[in-house]
Order: C-alpha cells, then sequence, then structure tokens
C-alpha cells in the first residue's frame, strides 16, 4: 500500500467559480477519501427575516443565487401564499412557469459553457454562452432584469407578457431549438467529450437515492425525481416526464441536462399555448401565520423554503435547503476512488453553486 | 389549476427520534432536510422525508443544553444538516458519522443564528 497524503482542493481553483474546499485524501494518484468544508461565502440571509417585512424578503429571497434568482422568488411567494391560503391568478402562474423554464435553460447552458470551459473545449464554452445570451435577452425584454428579475410579489407577478410577444417568443424558440441540437450533438457525441465524462465519478442508482441526490444528479443514476410532477405553479397542466439516464456518471449527467434543454423548450411552448386572460395578482391584506414547506425544482434539483409566520409582519423563519447542499454527500461517494486528474470535472457534474448552498 | 401538497408534521419526543426515522429508513423514504427554528429560548427541529411525492416531517422541540442523537447513521448525507445545524444555532448533536466539531461553516461569530445580533440599521418596525 502507498503512502497517504492529503492534497487541498479549493476554496482557490480554476475550475470553481464558488469557494468550496475539498481535503482529498490520495494514495499514489487515487482520491480514497474526501473531506469537504464550505463557509467561506456565509451572508446569513435567513437570519434577515428579522429586520425585512416578509412582502420586502422577496427581493432577498432572489438574492440567495444569481443563477437561478427567479426560481427562489417564486419558491418563497408561493410559501407565503400558502400559508395565508391565497389563490393566484392563473395568467401569474404560467408566468411563473414560463420565467422559471428560461432560467432553467439560462442555467444549463451556463453550466454546459463552465463544463466545456473546464475540459478546455474553448470554442464549445463560447458557443454555449452565445446561446445562452438569446436567453438573457428574453429575460430582460420581459422582466427588466437578466441576473435578478424581480419580477415575482407575493400574491402573484409585477409584470404581464403581451400576447403578441408571447407569440414572438414561441416563435424565435424554432432557431433558438435548431441551434442547441447542434451544440448538443458535440455534448453527447463527441470523442473528446466522451473520454472524459464516461465512467468517470459514477453514483450507483442506491447510492443516489439513500444519499439523498436531487435534481440531475439523481436523475443522472435513474432516480426519477422532479418536483415539476408535484404541479406547483403551472406545471400541473402541462405535459411533462423527467429526464433519466442510467449510467450515473459524469456523461450521464452531462446528457440530462442537454436533454432537459429541449424539454424546457417544450414547456414554453405549452404554456404560451394554454396561457389564460386575467388579472396578474391578487392584493394581500393580512400577514402569515402558519408555516409551509415551499418546494420547487431549481435547475439543480429540489429547493425548499420553509418559511414560519406568526401574524407579524415578520417571519418567525426562514430555511432555505438548496439542492448543491444536499449534493454534498453524493459528490463525496463520485470522487472516492477516481483518479485525481478527473476531480475537477466530478466536482462541476453536480453543477455547484456555493453561494445558494451558504446563503 | 396549481396543485396544493398536503404536508403533514408530527411532534415526537426526543427519546423516539431514532425509532421514527428508522420507520422513514425501513419504508424506504430520503431524508429531504434537517433544519431548526429558535422560537423563545427552545429550539424547533424539523426532520422532512419524502416517498413518491409524499412529503412528511417529524418535529422534536428541545432546550438549548439539549443534545441531539445523530440520525447520520441511518441517512449518511444527514451530516450536512447537522454540523451546520451545530455551527449556526449551537445545537449539540451526538454521533455524527462526520464531525467537523464547528468549522463545516466558518462564521466570524460562534453560532451566529443562536441569538442573532444586528448591526447598524434596526429592525424596519412600523414602517
Amino acid at each position: 500500500m502507498s503512502r497517504k497524503i492529503v492534497v487541498p482542493f479549493g476554496p482557490q481553483h480554476p475550475v470553481l467559480p464558488e469557494p468550496i474546499h475539498l481535503d482529498l485524501v490520495l494514495e499514489d494518484e487515487t482520491v480514497v477519501d474526501v473531506i469537504p468544508s464550505i463557509g467561506y461565502v456565509h451572508r446569513g440571509l435567513e437570519t434577515l427575516v428579522a429586520k425585512r417585512e416578509y412582502t420586502e424578503y422577496v427581493y432577498i429571497a432572489e438574492r440567495t443565487c444569481g443563477i437561478c434568482s427567479f426560481i427562489h422568488g417564486m419558491t418563497y411567494c408561493q410559501g407565503i401564499e400558502q400559508i395565508m391560503d391565497l389563490e393566484v391568478p392563473q395568467r401569474a402562474l404560467y408566468l411563473r412557469t414560463i420565467w422559471s423554464e428560461y432560467s432553467r435553460l439560462h442555467s444549463h447552458l451556463l453550466w454546459l459553457g463552465l463544463f466545456a470551459d473546464a475540459m478546455g473545449f474553448e470554442n464549445l464554452f463560447m458557443n454555449a454562452w452565445r446561446l445562452r445570451e438569446f436567453v438573457l435577452d428574453v429575460l430582460e425584454e420581459t422582466t427588466g432584469g437578466r441576473v435578478i428579475q424581480g419580477s415575482c410579489k407575493v400574491g402573484g407577478v409585477r409584470r404581464d407578457i403581451s400576447n403578441e410577444r408571447l407569440a414572438i417568443m414561441a416563435a424565435e424558440l424554432t432557431q433558438f431549438e435548431a441551434d442547441l441540437s447542434d451544440l448538443s450533438d458535440v455534448f453527447l457525441h463527441d470523442d473528446s467529450i466522451q473520454s472524459r465524462l464516461v465512467n468517470v465519478g459514477t453514483l450507483s442508482r442506491t447510492d443516489a437515492y439513500d444519499l439523498g441526490a436531487v435534481g440531475p444528479v439523481a436523475r443522472g443514476s435513474g432516480v426519477a425525481i422532479d418536483l415539476r410532477k408535484t404541479g406547483y405553479a403551472a406545471y400541473g397542466d402541462l405535459r411533462f416526464e423527467p429526464i433519466t439516464e442510467t449510467s450515473g456518471d459524469s456523461y450521464g449527467r452531462c446528457a440530462v441536462r442537454v436533454r432537459e434543454l429541449f424539454s424546457s423548450i417544450d414547456l414554453i411552448r405549452q404554456a404560451i399555448e394554454k396561457i389564460p386572460e386575467g388579472d396578474i395578482e391578487v392584493k394581500v391584506k393580512v400577514n402569515p401565520d402558519g408555516e409551509y414547506f415551499s418546494r420547487s425544482e431549481q435547475p439543480r434539483g429540489e429547493l425548499v423554503h420553509y418559511l414560519k409566520g406568526n401574524g407579524t409582519k415578520h417571519l418567525v423563519r426562514s430555511r432555505i435547503r438548496t439542492p448543491t447542499l444536499t449534493n454534498i454527500p453524493p459528490l463525496v461517494k463520485m470522487l472516492r476512488g477516481c483518479e485525481l486528474a478527473d476531480v475537477p470535472v466530478i466536482v462541476l457534474s453536480i453543477d455547484p453553486c456555493i453561494g445558494c448552498a451558504e446563503r | 389549476m396549481m396543485k396544493i401538497e398536503q404536508q403533514t408534521t408530527v411532534v415526537i419526543g426526543i427519546e423516539h427520534l431514532i425509532g421514527r426515522v428508522e420507520q422513514f429508513r425501513k419504508g424506504g423514504y430520503r431524508l429531504v432536510q434537517v433544519n431548526c427554528t429558535k422560537i423563545g429560548e427552545e429550539f424547533e427541529i424539523n426532520y422532512s422525508f419524502e416517498k413518491d411525492y409524499r412529503f412528511e416531517n417529524i418535529r422534536i422541540i428541545i432546550s438549548p443544553d439539549s443534545e441531539v442523537p445523530s440520525i447520520s447513521g441511518m441517512y449518511w448525507g444527514a451530516f450536512v444538516y447537522e454540523n451546520e445545524m451545530h455551527d449556526l444555532f449551537g445545537v449539540a448533536v451526538k454521533g455524527m458519522n462526520i464531525d467537523f466539531n464547528g468549522n463545516f461553516i466558518k462564521t466570524s461569530i460562534p453560532y451566529p443564528f443562536r441569538n442573532p445580533q444586528f448591526q447598524g440599521e434596526g429592525p424596519c418596525q412600523g414602517k
């Protein structure tokens, strides 16, 4: 047996957009154990419920993440609405669904670009981000914000999208889908990508479920968990099946995200086709008194906002459980037994969002 | 029409925690999350589980000096939640499979959520 050495990985590393630290225990080039630690960007956002009224806290909830900010805001609003037993207008629910799926498109394209960059495939990185610009443009035109949309509020949404604009968005998706097909062919069939991903960082179906994996990490191992199936927002009215792969390796997780791009386009088209006319918000007149675990499907997996109110303007507790936090134990499992050179790709394959995880 | 998820929460004594979690484990539930809330001088800890989109919670209510048994023997991934609970709220958890001894989440002051202190602007009461 070789001598064991510990190699620190992160918090600063070329493939890490955000800081996480891993102590990698190595025998020769093989990782035999991993000890993760976080806490470099802990902001204590959850305690701000004591300083901000529940209607103001939407802005803080959105700023939990700079990628899936809209979904954080929506999940928070959804939780408050459930506590208050508010019936949100259907049109608002459809608009939330459309913006959620555009957020998913932008998040997956961002990740695909970073993933390509981590493998040294610069041209693919630029192509993924070029397509992402189209999505960000749509978000900016319809909400006013590229990163923080600010379009969700307790009781509905702040902005409507005209039917004419919705028709244009549906038409533009045709060219976007064709461009995505070219991009996805490279990610799914290119030899150099397959050589870096296939059989690298494998997580079995049983381990994925037992360790609490969510999102593409779980679905890449064949666990068909997707919170959109619970029917929140307008998802209950739309045809949709979770995308799964069975290989459980880095390629499987990549393939799930690539295929989900097309699933999101389909969901946006369905929502545009079915969106009803009507109001986009209801007035809120009382303070939340009660508790609710509001759950949604973020691009990285299941998001939980636990909210507890006591009838005042300030909540007693906001607890945000993000998918990256719960995907850390599966990451530890994936890394055990891998080669040191594969660590960056495996870490990126869970699409870590540490700012989200630390809150 | 938006579907409303049914959620159940059962309050149990701390001495029944391990037994109830074992039932969830044997029933094929996955651990969704563990969270802690400070209510007055007590802590309310929720353990959430899910199976086939059926969402269930159990809750224990403890005093600040209580020690909570770890569930990481049954749900290996629980160590992230238990270490977080310890590092932010100062709740003692006994028997964690990976115990970071307060170094999982690095904060400038110990247990910042136990007695939150705000600097500068005060709470926006009545605004």
